[in-house]
């Protein structure tokens, strides 16, 4: 299992009420199910791995994080989790409004396009930056608003978003990935 | 062996108050089942068929000689597999395949009910079922599951009986029936009354049978069991064993030839009234009605994990009313999966041979059944 995904997985309390929007394959679900908590379901818009999920026993929704989350009353869930996906959305402050809405508290991630390596890519190269979190040519790319950990920040303060975060500087110079969680 | 004897009836002789006001009771609900109950008697499927299905959903009819309408998905080793779970398909009041219909003898007339027959409803349906748990001595089943019509069964019978089975599956279906399903349904019924054999439902003790009103009512039903791009690949212009067009009514496309066979081979083995009744109970399918219009209020005692499933090409049950379902339930946090499966077979998908689909049921229920 990715390391992301293990660092997501600390984050959340014993037997919390989960719900994992872009859930895949379920691998995390599979984890948390095992582990912390069996209170999880997920939502995905592939069909493939809508059917991954249910091969793993897994509670899935299949579904448009775009359209789908408004049928969810708020404070439905304890957790809302959200990885690596928010850049895909065509509306991320729509998706954000409702992750806040939907659960108590939000767990983020986002890859970092603050990271030194994607800047000297830029800088050196003078073209967009391919990396191992960001494999794809800027013609196919599926992220539509890449943000640095900063921006993400900023975006939150801006919002009165409650987000968990240290020693900014150090971290959107060398995280790949920025994981957060955040309260309104 | 007479046809009787091939069918599995219990005699219910609890009153049943309908919907309608009429009382009914010590009447016949025909059944069949199949697998074993095991000893801790938990592995029990109850499965509700569609408007023209019946109690045999595996292996060969006994009376008509075809396949059983669930062969693949039901049976040894498959989806629902009876060699794991024990199955009982019940058939549906109203129906013509052993339970009380409109084919029974009134009993005050010593003829045939025909349209004397009380209107029933899909909730007199499952609540004539239920039933079959307390004559199998089954406290809770593992799953309640059925296609179309008999999805809209899993539905009533989770409203109905809240803490009675583990696991839901309504497949291709809706909590409330569309103006379109209504019209669809109200074509098929008047041509089955514009046949003058049809004798105002009388045609039995006449011994006269509305089949060519029948087989109307099914060429057109037929066709929104299908999608337009399955038809189209499957028949296309095509004509049937002749080399240009006849100028004539004749059947001159598969289509019309295929069409006119689907009609002719059911009037053999359907009654038209039954085709009446089950539609109006179909029609006057509405779950939210009961509730002032809010569908989640209908499941708000229940315990059951649902998992809904829809197909892409299917028309007539579209995938949003499925997700209807979805989102009542989602709205009350109780336990729900979803999925809709790609098939260019339309409404019909839930009754063929769709690997998709197939693994979809026989994963949840596998998997679920670990977890009871």
């Amino acid at each position: 299992m990715k390391k992301e995904f293990y660092n997501i997985a600390k984050l959340i309390t014993k037997n919390a009420n989960i719900l994992d929007v872009g859930c895949g394959n379920g691998e995390l679900m599979k984890y948390i199910t095992e582990n912390i908590s069996k209170d999880i379901r997920g939502i995905e818009l592939s069909k493939s791995n809508v059917q991954k999920c249910v091969e793993k026993g897994l509670t899935v929704i299949e579904g448009d994080a775009e359209k789908d989350l408004k049928q969810f009353p708020d404070g439905s869930f304890d957790f809302v989790i959200l990885s690596q996906t928010l850049q895909a959305f065509l509306d991320p402050e729509n998706v954000l409004n409702e992750l806040l809405r939907i659960g108590k508290k939000a767990i983020v991630s986002i890859p970092n396009f603050g990271h030194w390596k994607v800047r000297l890519h830029l800088l050196l190269k003078g073209t967009m930056p391919v990396t191992e979190n960001l494999p794809n040519e800027w013609y196919n790319t599926p992220n539509l608003h890449m943000c640095t950990i900063k921006d993400f920040e900023n975006y939150c303060k801006q919002r009165n978003i409650k987000i968990n975060l240290k020693n900014l500087k150090f971290k959107n110079l060398f995280s790949e990935l920025g994981i957060f969680i955040l309260e309104k | 062996m007479n046809e009787k004897d091939k069918i599995k009836t219990l005699l219910v002789k609890k009153p049943l108050k309908l919907d309608c006001g009429q009382t009914i009771n010590d009447f016949p609900l025909a059944y069949e089942i199949y697998g074993k109950l095991n000893d801790k008697k938990d592995n029990a499927i109850l499965v509700f068929h569609a408007l023209t299905g019946d109690q045999f959903a595996s292996g060969t009819n006994p009376i008509t000689k075809k396949d059983g309408w669930w062969n693949y998905a039901l049976g040894p080793g498959k989806a629902i597999d009876t060699d794991k779970y024990f199955i009982i398909a019940a058939n549906v009041i109203g129906g013509c395949m052993g339970s009380f219909g409109p084919k029974n003898i009134n009993p005050e007339t010593k003829k045939p009910y025909g349209t004397n027959f009380p209107v029933i409803t899909i909730n007199d349906m499952v609540n004539a079922q239920y039933n079959l748990l307390e004559y199998f001595k089954i406290e809770k089943l593992f799953s309640v599951i059925g296609g179309s019509m008999g999805g809209m069964q899993v539905l009533q019978f989770v409203s109905n009986f809240p803490n009675k089975a583990h696991t839901a599956i309504p497949i291709a279906c809706t909590a409330s029936h569309s103006a379109q399903n209504i019209a669809l349904n109200e074509l098929g019924r008047q041509s089955i009354m514009a046949d003058r054999n049809w004798q105002d439902g009388f045609y039995e003790e006449q011994n006269k049978q509305p089949d060519k009103g029948l087989a109307v009512a099914r060429m057109a039903a037929h066709i929104t069991y299908l999608s337009k791009a399955g038809l189209q690949e499957k028949f296309g212009r095509k004509l049937q064993e002749r080399d240009d067009l006849k100028f004539s009514f004749d059947a001159d496309f598969q289509i019309e030839s295929y069409l006119r066979y689907q009609g002719s081979v059911f009037v053999d083995r359907f009654d038209a009234n039954s085709y009446l009744y089950i539609t109006r109970a179909m029609d006057y399918f509405d779950l939210t009605k009961k509730f002032g219009g809010n569908l989640s209020k209908a499941f708000e005692k229940s315990d059951t994990k649902f998992f809904i499933i829809s197909f892409t090409s299917d028309w007539l049950y579209p995938t949003s009313e499925n997700r209807e379902i979805v989102i009542a339930l989602n709205a009350i946090g109780k336990n729900v999966g979803f999925v809709e499966i790609t098939s260019d077979k339309g409404h019909d998908s839930f009754l063929l041979d769709v690997p998709d689909f197939l693994n979809t049921v026989r994963n949840f229920l596998n998997k679920s059944y670990e977890k009871i």
